[in-house]
């Protein structure tokens, strides 16, 4: 059953039309002309990937999604916030219980903590299960596991800000916990603290670190992961002829025969 | 063109090289005199200076004989509640004519958790003492029949701080004391390995204060040579 598809009918553009495109397209021609940025946008949106990539692969963007509601609720909490001991837990309670969706904010970043922190794992669950880890990526695996520490910091400096029972004794016996360290242990908690005892420094040093100092490095981390992943391309399931750690005989010479580089998927290759 | 190679042979340092130098050099400089004292003031002031706040416990007359007392007191009155620590005290009558006392830290051996006396704490007993500065040192008698017990991993020690079950790893600490004009002073924190005999006849074995965690006998305390200053 063959259907004439008629033959594609382009109207005229009004002269209005043509006008309000030239406004919107000169400023972004203004900016790219510049600096570039455009150009380099569209190529890390529109990037080849393997015509297989799978729902797995977006687990990545879900944690950096995560991380971001972290970040921009975690700087409106701050303005609220007072990081010592006699004020701590007052303007925490006047957070949730006086200020207006105050309480709404605090729980996306409470919660948001745990939902950040359980898709990291799964993110590196699918690395794993994906064998994406291999040649040529292992960088973009140590990248990754240094920010699942720091990642985890945030959660150990984050959880006593809050500074009621459970945020103390937990804080206590995570720093103790760090203190039974072979040698350098009893420094390590020791610093950890702020002094031989919890004490006002401690949780002015943990709200800095939870908010200045990991917060950064983990944004310049992420910031390599991604230039990684990039640069290489992502990997093809494990199920794809063209999976993570498979030669591939067909390959040109400029991937040295190394599979997962960019390149076009199978539905690609056999002309689909 | 005579001497083509003898150019070769003179050792050239071209000015590119000496602002590469140049710049790496000073930047180095500039980077480290930044960065030392920038270091040093985020880990030195957690070592330095720390110091044991002498408490005073109020009059020992107030100590009912073989009677434990949990004692709640500031030790840096100018931090605040923070810095609000818990004793169980017992009076153990006299030694050779002198007052002696049990005086057990309440931060479990294994991660520092407040262990709790198993047994009645008698609120409605409690005293309230004024110290001189306007202090308060509240003490409430209680009997921990059986010993004191950790609410975060089940540690267990006895009515000397010995430990009975669980994770810790040595017995409780212990405070130093002194009695000055009739009124009992803590003095420094110590850690204990192990106590035996009981009250005032206990013979304890005494070291410096260490972490909750940290072995400070036998084999395991190998692994901790050198402490931090503790104070
Ligand atoms: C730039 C990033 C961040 C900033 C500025 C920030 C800031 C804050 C502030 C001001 C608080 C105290 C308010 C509160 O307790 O509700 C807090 C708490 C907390 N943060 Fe963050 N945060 C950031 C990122 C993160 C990340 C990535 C995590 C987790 C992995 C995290 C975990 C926590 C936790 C567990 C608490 C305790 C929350 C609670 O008990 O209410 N934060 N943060
Ligand atoms: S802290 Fe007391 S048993 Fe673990």
């Amino acid at each position: 059953m063959a259907v004439a598809t008629p033959p594609p009918t382009r109207k005229k553009k009004s002269a209005r039309r043509k006008q309000l495109e030239a406004m919107i397209l000169y400023p972004i021609d203004w900016l790219e002309e510049r600096s570039g940025l455009v150009g380099g946008i569209k190529y890390f949106l529109f990037r080849k990937v393997p015509g297989d990539t799978n729902w797995m692969q977006t687990l990545g963007s879900a944690t950096l999604t995560a991380f971001l509601v972290q970040t921009v609720t975690g700087v409106i909490l701050a303005m609220y916030y007072k990081p010592d001991p006699e004020n701590a837990y007052k303007s925490i309670q006047h957070i949730t219980n006086d200020l207006t969706l105050g309480w709404l904010v605090r729980g996306m970043h409470r919660w948001g903590a745990s939902v950040f922190i359980i898709l990291m794992f799964m993110h590196m669950g699918r690395v794993f299960l994906f064998g994406a880890y291999k040649y040529p990526r292992e960088l973009n695996w140590i990248v990754g596991v240094l920010l699942l520490a720091l990642g985890m910091l945030e959660g150990f400096t984050g959880y006593l800000l809050p500074w009621d029972q459970t945020a103390y004794w937990a804080t206590i016996v995570g720093i103790n916990l760090n203190g039974t360290a072979p040698i350098l242990g009893p420094f390590l908690s020791q610093f950890l603290r702020g002094g031989a005892e919890i004490g006002p420094d401690t949780i002015a040093r943990f709200y800095s670190l939870h908010m200045l100092l990991l917060p950064g490095g983990i944004m310049a981390l992420i910031g390599l992961h991604l230039y990684l992943v990039v640069r290489l391309g992502v990997t093809s399931p494990p199920w794809s002829p063209d999976a993570a750690g498979s030669e591939r005989v067909d390959a040109p010479a400029a991937t040295n025969g190394r599979s997962g580089l960019v390149r076009p998927g199978p539905r690609g290759r056999n002309g689909g | 063109m005579p001497e083509a190679e003898s150019e070769e042979e003179i050792d050239r340092f071209p000015r590119s090289k000496f602002l590469e130098g140049a710049t790496l050099g000073l930047g180095g400089v500039i980077g480290g005199l930044v960065t030392v004292p920038v270091l040093g003031f985020a880990v030195a002031p957690a070592f330095l200076h720390q110091h044991t706040h002498n408490v005073d416990l109020g009059p020992i007359g107030d100590f009912t004989e073989g009677q434990f007392v949990v004692a709640t007191f500031m030790v840096d009155p100018a931090a605040g509640e923070v810095s609000r620590r818990t004793a169980y005290v017992r009076n153990n009558g006299l030694l050779k004519n002198l007052p002696s006392f049990t005086i057990l830290s309440n931060r479990c051996a294994h991660l520092g958790c407040p262990v709790q006396p198993n047994g009645p704490i008698f609120q409605d007993k409690e005293k309230i003492q004024k110290i001189k500065g306007g202090l308060e040192v509240r003490l409430i008698p209680t009997l921990p029949a059986g010993g004191f017990g950790c609410p975060c991993h089940g540690g267990q020690y006895d009515t000397e701080g010995n430990r009975t079950a669980g994770p810790p790893v040595r017995a409780l600490d212990r405070y130093e004391y002194s009695i000055r004009n009739g009124n009992l002073w803590l003095g420094k924190t110590y850690s204990v390995g192990k106590v035996k005999g009981q009250g005032a006849n206990a013979q304890i074995a005494k070291y410096p204060l260490a972490g909750p965690g940290e072995h400070v006998d036998g084999i395991e305390s190998w692994l901790y040579p050198v402490d931090p200053p503790h104070g």
